[in-house]
């Protein structure tokens, strides 16, 4: 059977989906058989969330409400774990403590 | 043989090299064409593959900001959407290496059109990536530098720096480039000499240079006489490093024998692991942002990490220092965004916005002061009513604590000095406990020059007199108020800064670990 699931996120971290960000969305996204794609805008166009050329070429800065839509039989599962790593701000943040 | 040629630049890393230029902005050699379309399109994918493991070798010798980059191209290599249209175009009859070369500059294009900073930057990463896969369809070593190179051009690439053999010595000199950049972070770590923003710079000069990047300048085409004085700086140089070495182990001195304490700055806890206690007086500044870099570490994390550092330092003071996020320091779902950020909402001013993240760093400070003698200092200090929020803060937690019978103790709580209003009128502060100057910020506020901006490092000194003054009247204030100050910027381990320092009253340097030997050497040739 296949399912289909979507939701909708803001990116709150500093850049965006950038360099960093995107090699572990798109890493978690092939991790699941569903079709999954992303959006800026509710009518798209849409990007492949499973290639990082794509996502990147979405050009999403903090601020962005990101639409991510999968179909497949674990499109559910798909959907709910990006959300949570934007939500994480991709489990980074300011790696460089520069000089005092 | 050409007239020597004498480009001024900035020094990036200290040190002196001597070897032949290598053009870094050389284009790879010419690719030759293959028979037919297969064999271009197995000659292209076999360059990938080849530049991917490249890189996946340098992730290995990596700490983990470079690692992060490579990573990246990784990704960007092993994806078929990069390399689709360049095997479309072989399919239509390009050879490899142009189909590759346009697929790329199509893809290039769109970041250098982007309006954001961040994507548009990106666009390095791409050419670099480009680059990348060109140098390994042409089989010519990936471009390698001759060991002992002085590797000269435009900018350079992380992954040019980290696949160069810098075992036997050479080095760096750029016509753009930044001291603030991430190569320029390597090259300190691991002595590379680099000097950036060389003016009127030459287009592809070749032969024989000297690079003088502790003064920041690169003669071309050198004349024996040039050779011979430059030989002369270099060996004094490395002469200053040998003798540093034998100071490290002893107290420093000045020449007429005034103590001066050294003590170091680190981030991140584990620095202190190559760090030998007996070498330094304490740790003079402990950055906490680090804890912050990922999510808002807890209280348990954060008292394990002063912990840590406060039980090797034994019986030696450790100044740390409250999260200074902000600024160039961004933290997420911590620090706002803002037109301005070195004047905005950073340090203190921050901290004191969102009481429920500075509350669990107090708690964890006053747990913590019970394993050694912690000290504590606010960063980006402006008036006393900030400093005494803070101290309020310090005692209510305080409180808590003993309500809840949990082991504690206040400790010492000074200030950062480093907004030009608390180094202008000190008389404010006559109730901190110690006085800590942070001449980084300090001097780029009152020379209101971006210490990240090259194009103003040249007003970004230290030695100017308006910041001399201000740090010896801050230095005269603690003398007569019986209150200890220090210095923790960079200035503190530039041997060409400390004799100013010195004479302007200091006493107390924090430095780099790193610069810990130099400094001291150069203490012990301060006349007063």
């Amino acid at each position: 059977m296949s399912a289909s699931a979507e939701a909708t996120i803001l990116i709150t971290h500093a850049v965006g989906l950038h360099a960093r960000p995107s090699v572990k969305f798109t890493k978690l996204a092939k991790s699941f058989a569903a079709d999954i794609e992303i959006a800026l805008a509710a009518n798209g166009p849409w990007f492949d969330a499973k290639s990082i050329v794509k996502v990147m070429a979405a050009k999403a800065p903090k601020g962005t409400l990101l639409h991510i839509r999968a179909s497949g039989d674990d499109a559910g599962d798909a959907v709910e774990a990006l959300v949570d790593l934007v939500r994480r701000d991709f489990d980074e943040g300011a790696d460089h403590a520069r000089s005092a | 043989m050409p007239a020597p040629l004498r480009l001024q630049g900035i020094p990036a890393s200290a040190g002196y090299a001597e070897g032949p230029l290598f053009d870094i902005d050389r284009p790879p050699a010419a690719y030759a064409g293959k028979a037919s379309s297969e064999e271009e399109r197995t000659s292209l994918q076999a360059a990938i593959g080849k530049a991917v493991s490249r890189l996946v070798a340098m992730v290995e010798a990596s700490d983990s900001d470079a690692a992060g980059i490579l990573e990246f191209h990784i990704a960007m290599l092993e994806d078929d959407a990069l390399s689709g249209p360049a095997f479309a175009a072989i399919n239509s009859g390009l050879p490899a290496d142009l189909a590759w070369r346009q697929a790329l500059d199509a893809e290039i294009a769109g970041y250098t059109a982007s309006e954001q900073d961040y994507f548009r930057a990106r666009a390095t990463d791409l050419l670099d990536i480009r680059d990348q896969v060109l140098r390994a369809l042409t089989d010519d070593g990936g471009g390698a530098a001759p060991i002992g190179a002085i590797l000269y051009g435009e900018d350079i690439a992380p992954t040019r720096f980290l696949e160069t053999d810098w075992s036997a010595g050479g080095g760096i000199a750029l016509k753009a480039g930044s001291a603030a950049s991430h190569v320029a972070m390597l090259a300190r770590s691991r002595g590379v000499p680099m000097v950036v923003g060389l003016v009127d710079p030459p287009a592809a000069p070749a032969g024989i240079a000297l690079l003088d990047a502790e003064h920041g300048s690169i003669v071309l085409a050198p004349s024996a006489t040039e050779t011979g004085s430059f030989r002369e700086a270099l060996s004094a140089f490395a002469g200053r490093q040998v003798n540093a070495r034998t100071f490290l182990a002893q107290p420093a001195k000045t020449r007429a024998g005034t103590a001066v304490r050294v003590q170091v700055n680190i981030a991140y806890p584990d620095d202190v692991d190559g760090i030998d206690i007996a070498t330094c007086d304490g740790v003079g500044l402990m950055r906490t942002e680090f804890l912050f870099g990922k999510t808002l570490p807890d209280e348990e994390t954060q008292y394990r990490a002063y912990r840590k550092v406060l039980e090797w330092a034994g019986a030696k003071p450790v100044t740390i220092r409250t999260v200074d996020a902000g600024g160039d320091k961004p933290v997420p779902g911590f620090t706002v965004e803002e037109g301005n950020p070195f004047l905005g909402l950073r340090g203190i001013r921050l901290s004191l916005t969102r009481l429920d993240i500075f509350r669990v760093q107090i708690r964890a400070l006053l747990r913590a002061a019970v394993h050694g003698n912690l000290k504590v200092m606010f960063p980006m200090i402006a008036m006393a009513e900030e400093y005494a929020r803070a101290a309020a803060l310090f005692a209510e937690e305080q409180a808590g604590l003993v309500a809840r019978g949990v082991a504690q103790l206040m400790p010492p709580l000074g200030i950062m000095v480093e907004v030009p209003s608390v180094a202008i009128a000190p008389e404010a502060f006559a109730g901190v406990a110690f006085l800590s100057i942070g001449s980084n910020d300090l001097t780029q506020y009152v020379m209101a020059a971006a210490r990240d901006n090259a194009a103003v490092t040249h007003l970004n000194s230290v030695l100017h007199p308006a910041v001399l003054r201000l740090i010896g009247s801050v230095a005269v204030f603690g003398r007569e108020h019986g209150i200890a100050v220090s210095l923790c910027g960079d200035a503190g381990g530039d041997p060409a800064s400390i004799p100013a320092l010195i004479e302007a009253g200091l006493r107390d340097l924090s430095v780099a670990p790193a610069q810990l030997a130099m400094a001291k050497a150069a203490i012990s040739e301060v006349p007063v």
